[in-house]
């Protein structure tokens, strides 16, 4: 039984069929309507979601299954003190396929080893949230049609952005991309990533507090959120929140191919008027989280053929 | 002059670090063992310059996966009979189970109650991370 708790847990050639495969369901819905008829996908949310716990209810609703879960913590019974070790074992009694999204990291590998159904991490914390960058990718590969010698943007808060540093550790496994990493000095990469990942592939990359330097360069921006919720100080979050504004000006000196991205939800971080330029593909990207989740329930439950390899223990 | 009695029947760690024998005590719990512990600190050492050593009178079980992690440069002699019968090396352990615990405060460890379990991710430079977070070990040893 396969797992995505981290990025890496798929091969560079299984997120190639993955994504392949979210291509065709998005030519063609009608087609995979009924694959999961009777198959029950369980979300566990106790931490607040908008478009992930949507997209992955869409996504096994379109596939014809049925959904069940909560969203909060607090009308759960980890209000009560279950653990999440317990909750798993408990949701695999109820559900086929797993999605856990918690404010703790590694939450989801703690579920995936008491769990005997597939579980996907749905965003751990600060950490990882593996799906989100399905989505990210399939975006990048829609529109470039490669991500050989990308330059990819990513600014905002990349410390506790778990989206950040699961993209990156997917895009270090492409020749030629080069990281551009745009943030204030308290939210920089974390090291260990920076180091083991980054550095060890031996990927090009920049680190800058400045977007306007670097903006002609780039044929990816990835912009995040500094997030409220991942500070223990409320007054290093105020100081930091708008670190960054991309408006419609400081795009003038982009390049005419560039993708500006974002995880969603933003607060500050883009201005409205950059919704109507074409180079904005985060309500895209947004849209393409269905595809890669549909494609992933498919490929863990085993109704796909030959988009997962084979069965790997959990480490 | 110190004089520590020889081991008829125990296990002598030595080669430690000098500074570290008190953290290896500590780390291997053996306040709770009820045999005679002896710890030798800034013993002279001709490799080294200062060293120091743990006596256990008894052959208790001892986790040489924690002794690694500490201080790989340490050995461990068993005394049989008076007799050294056997002198192990370590090595830097691939995973420490339950050795030490993980203090990211945003880590599932601190509040699920799973074992704690840190993966050797750099061996040069003998540094673990949290499998969980993936926050790196630090100011243990």
């Amino acid at each position: 039984m396969r797992h995505l708790i981290d990025q890496l847990d798929f091969s560079l050639s299984e997120t190639e069929r993955l994504l392949e495969l979210a291509e065709k369901i998005s030519a063609d819905l009608p087609a995979y309507a009924h694959k999961c008829d009777g198959k029950i996908l369980g979300t566990l949310f106790y931490e607040p979601s908008t478009r992930t716990r949507l997209s992955f209810e869409s996504a096994m609703m379109r596939l014809g299954g049925k959904v069940l879960g909560f969203a909060g913590s607090s009308s759960s019974s980890a209000a009560k003190g279950e653990s999440v070790a317990d909750t798993s074992r408990m949701i695999s009694c109820y559900a086929d396929i797993v999605a856990i999204r918690h404010f703790k990291e590694g939450a989801p590998l703690v579920a995936a080893k008491h769990a005997s159904v597939p579980v996907v991490n749905a965003g751990d914390g600060g950490h990882q949230h593996p799906t989100q960058t399905l989505a990210d990718l399939m975006t990048i590969k829609k529109v470039r049609g490669t991500f050989q010698n990308t330059v990819i943007g990513l600014c905002g808060d990349l410390k506790f952005g778990r989206t950040v540093h699961s993209l990156i550790k997917s895009l270090v496994r492409y020749e030629g991309v080069k990281f551009v990493l745009i943030s204030p000095s308290e939210l920089r990469l974390p090291a260990y990533i920076l180091d083991e990942v980054i550095k060890s592939s031996k990927s090009e990359y920049v680190q800058t507090d400045s977007i306007d330097k670097v903006m002609g360069e780039l044929s990816v921006l990835y912009m995040t959120r500094v997030q409220k919720e991942r500070f223990f100080n409320e007054e290093d979050y105020v100081r930091l929140k708008d670190s960054y504004i991309l408006t419609a000006d400081k795009l003038s000196s982009a390049k005419e191919g560039l993708i500006v991205m974002h995880p969603l939800p933003r607060v500050n971080e883009i201005a409205p008027e950059v919704d109507s330029d074409p180079r904005a593909k985060y309500f895209e990207q947004a849209q393409n989280g269905v595809y890669v989740r549909m494609a992933l329930i498919l490929a863990l439950l085993g109704l796909e053929e030959g988009i997962l390899d084979k069965e790997e223990a959990l480490c | 002059m110190l004089n520590i009695d020889s081991l008829e029947n125990g296990i002598v760690i030595d080669h430690i670090t000098a500074g570290k024998g008190m953290t290896i005590y500590e780390l291997l719990e053996l306040h709770k063992i009820d045999s005679c512990v002896a710890i030798i600190k800034n013993a002279k050492s001709s490799k080294y310059g200062k060293k120091d050593i743990i006596k256990i009178d008894n052959l208790p079980d001892v986790d040489l996966d924690i002794l690694g992690f500490v201080d790989n440069r340490a050995t461990v002699c068993i005394i049989q009979n008076g007799q050294l019968v056997e002198k192990k090396k370590l090595a830097l352990p691939k995973k420490l189970v339950n050795v030490v615990k993980c203090k990211n405060p945003r880590c599932i460890t601190s509040i699920e109650n799973t074992d704690q379990v840190f993966t050797l991710c750099d061996e040069k430079d003998h540094r673990y991370r949290c499998m969980y977070c993936e926050e790196e070990l630090r100011g243990v040893r």
